[in-house]
């Protein structure tokens, strides 16, 4: 007894000293994690800003507003406006077609499907969600690509007065309405995943309320599902645009790219600044990389706003982020 | 008995009354089958081409044609009810379609290329544009690439995750959080940039495997992050407290209480990750650089990937041969993707954390 109580007080104490040690050791390593993820952050941002700043320096032309690209010629010219245009117009084609069905697709999954349809189907959806972008982009060469030949001649037929889908060139339709409708097949999935996940979480009793006012089902999710499930639509359609902007391989794939600029979207030629880095980066000499890195730092600053934008937006609502989804 | 027996004759005319002006139940079906036989009649009459366009005009017609004899029949306010029933049912139909699509043609111009010398041949000196040839070397590529992507990116977006769940406060922890979320969108291309001109540009390291790895780890990080953060959350409070009780340490609780009770789930969010990092292609092709024999090192010399030998069958040989090759290896990628994808949810479903929130 008495030589092991002065013992035990120094082996707890040790013990102590130890977890402490433990303690310290593992938060560190932990808090260390997070502190290298906004390491990378402000890295990729730096190294992008370094190389961009080399390119523009070199360039003869005006980044913003020329249309070639020609960075690695003896007189570098290289500019962004046919990239962003085609850019912009591809990814508003697909979210004008993937907002509305990922809306309807997620309302027929929590609110109008038999319970026994709705749970495989919401899976299946989700399987769409991890199909590889090179393999969309294959299915779209070879597969959607020809069957559009009707639809775009059809456009151009009855819709040809709006500028828009007037066709003055012919060929395939390998051009931004395709790619733009590709794009809506790909971002579909993200949309309703979290759409879903929103409306699933809509009050019974404010759809309850409703009913029993005699509303049909209809009026109910027009006065209770919609209000409620707003922000969560407007932060999964962010998330939707933001891959729509960033894909890379299908719109370099199923795109015939030229450096017009042309708003006619049924001519094949336009580009997107992903689609632009993935083909002309086998080829680029020692400035068209940091051209081309210049490119991809726009790009970035863009795909940031935008996702930044969706996630203010849910961070109201915290339970809806879809990162997971 | 005879005020029983009027009863229900006073309330039948009542209840004909509230339902008097509805369809009965099997308009919807025949309403559709009859705008997919005028859509099809218009469509061979008309001489269209592409049966999209079929497809688009019966989906139309069963719109209009239900809103009609719904306003007819039952009045304008279900009329509307039944103008957005069908709307969402075209929705449905309309994703069903493309989905159905593609994984359809896929297994049917994958499923004659795939065979046992496919996979374990590379396309070391098969020429190019003629047949033969394997995907073994970018199995080899993909498996190693994604391998060291996980074994970086998997602790690294664990550790984060406890750092939020079990330590975060304060404007740090807000910090990552937001960086998370935003890293989450960056474009695959960028990534691919980044470590471009880090690693091979500004370190001078030439195109590998492992460089691939780079970029993967850095798409795969906020994944593995954010499912393994939703999963600590779930873990019940109590089961810390206890350990806490018992005098067991913070760091100790973590690794023998916390992480166990979750692993299920974390697992699964793992494997999504991985899942999804398979299939990219972009950084991939910049920085393996893609050979056409096998190299099982690394961190040394060009490799292969799935992804990337698509692209090159495609774009680079771009004939029939060069197609057949691409969908074989299309619909091993998606047969791999969508195994993972399985077995993660099964886990999920078998070992997901009970109680909690």
């Amino acid at each position: 007894m008495t030589s092991s109580s002065p013992a035990a007080p120094r082996g707890r104490e040790r013990r102590q000293r130890d977890s402490r040690v433990g303690d310290k050791i593992f938060m560190n390593l932990a808090r260390g994690s997070g502190i290298l993820l906004l390491v990378i952050m402000a890295a990729i941002a730096a190294f992008l800003t370094w190389r961009s700043v080399l390119a523009l320096t070199n360039n003869q032309g005006n980044f913003l507003t020329t249309f070639e690209w020609t960075p690695d010629a003896p007189k570098p010219v290289f500019g962004i406006a046919v990239l962003a245009v085609g850019t912009i117009v591809s990814a508003v084609i697909a979210m004008a077609i993937a907002v509305p069905v990922a809306i309807g697709i997620a309302l027929f999954i929590s609110h109008y499907a038999p319970r026994r349809i709705a749970q495989p189907f919401a899976y299946l959806v989700d399987l769409l969600a991890a199909v590889p972008s090179i393999v969309y982009g294959l299915w779209g060469a070879l597969f959607l690509v020809p069957h559009m030949d009707g639809l775009t001649s059809w456009l151009n037929q009855y819709l040809g007065w709006t500028y828009i889908f007037d066709q003055t060139k012919t060929g395939t339709p390998r051009n931004l309405f395709t790619v733009g409708i590709l794009l809506a097949i790909m971002v579909l999935p993200i949309i309703t995943a979290v759409s879903r996940e929103v409306f699933r979480q809509v009050p019974r009793m404010h759809e309850e309320a409703a009913l029993a006012l005699g509303a049909t089902r209809w009026e109910m999710i027009r006065t209770a599902v919609l209000p409620f499930g707003r922000p969560g639509i407007i932060s999964a359609s962010m998330l939707g645009l933001g891959r729509a902007l960033g894909e890379t391989i299908a719109v370099a794939v199923v795109l015939s790219a030229n450096s017009v600029l042309s708003l006619h979207v049924l001519d094949a030629g336009g580009g997107t600044f992903a689609q632009n880095i993935a083909l002309k980066f086998a080829e680029a000499g020692d400035n068209g990389r940091n051209a081309l890195m210049a490119s991809g730092l726009v790009l970035f600053v863009i795909t940031l706003l935008v996702n930044g934008a969706a996630r203010l937006i849910i961070a109201r609502r915290k339970e809806y982020s879809g990162a997971n989804a | 008995m005879t005020a029983a027996t009027t009863v229900p004759s006073d309330t039948r005319p009542v209840g004909r009354t509230l339902t008097a002006n509805r369809l009965p139940k099997w308009t919807p079906p025949v309403v559709a089958v009859g705008s997919i036989a005028v859509g099809c009649g218009i469509g061979a009459v008309g001489g269209l081409k592409s049966h999209l366009q079929w497809g688009l005009i019966s989906a139309l017609l069963f719109v209009v044609a239900s809103y009609l004899v719904s306003a007819q029949v039952e009045g304008r306010r279900q009329a509307k009810d039944r103008l957005a029933t069908s709307v969402v049912w075209v929705a449905f139909i309309l994703a069903v379609v493309p989905l159905v699509a593609l994984t359809v043609y896929t297994v049917q111009q994958g499923i004659g290329v795939v065979n046992g010398n496919f996979l374990s041949h590379s396309m070391k000196g098969v020429i190019q544009s003629g047949p033969g040839g394997g995907i073994y070397h970018a199995l080899v590529g993909t498996l190693q690439q994604v391998g060291l992507a996980t074994a970086m990116a998997a602790p690294v977006g664990l550790l984060t995750a406890v750092y939020l769940v079990e330590y975060g406060r304060g404007t740090l922890a807000k910090a990552v959080t937001f960086f998370v979320d935003v890293m989450t969108g960056i474009p695959s291309i960028v990534a691919g940039l980044f470590i471009l001109s880090l690693w091979n540009l500004a370190l001078g390291f030439s195109y590998s495997g492992f460089s691939g790895s780079l970029a993967l780890a850095i798409l795969m990080i906020p994944v593995v992050v954010r499912s393994t953060e939703e999963m600590l959350k779930l873990v019940p409070n109590e089961l810390r407290e206890a350990s806490y009780a018992l005098g067991v340490p913070k760091w100790k609780t973590i690794l023998r209480i916390v992480l166990p009770t979750a692993i299920g789930g974390i697992t699964t969010g793992v494997m999504l990750a991985v899942a999804r990092i398979t299939g990219e292609t972009a950084p991939v092709m910049m920085l393996v650089f893609g050979a056409d024999a096998i190299n099982t090192n690394p961190f040394d010399g060009p490799q292969q990937s799935l992804p990337m030998y698509i692209w090159q069958q495609y774009s680079m040989v771009n004939n029939d041969y060069g197609y057949a090759r691409a969908w074989g290896a299309a619909l091993v990628l998606i047969a791999f993707v969508m195994g993972l994808n399985l077995i993660a949810r099964g886990i999920a479903r078998w070992r997901s954390p009970k109680g909690g929130h």
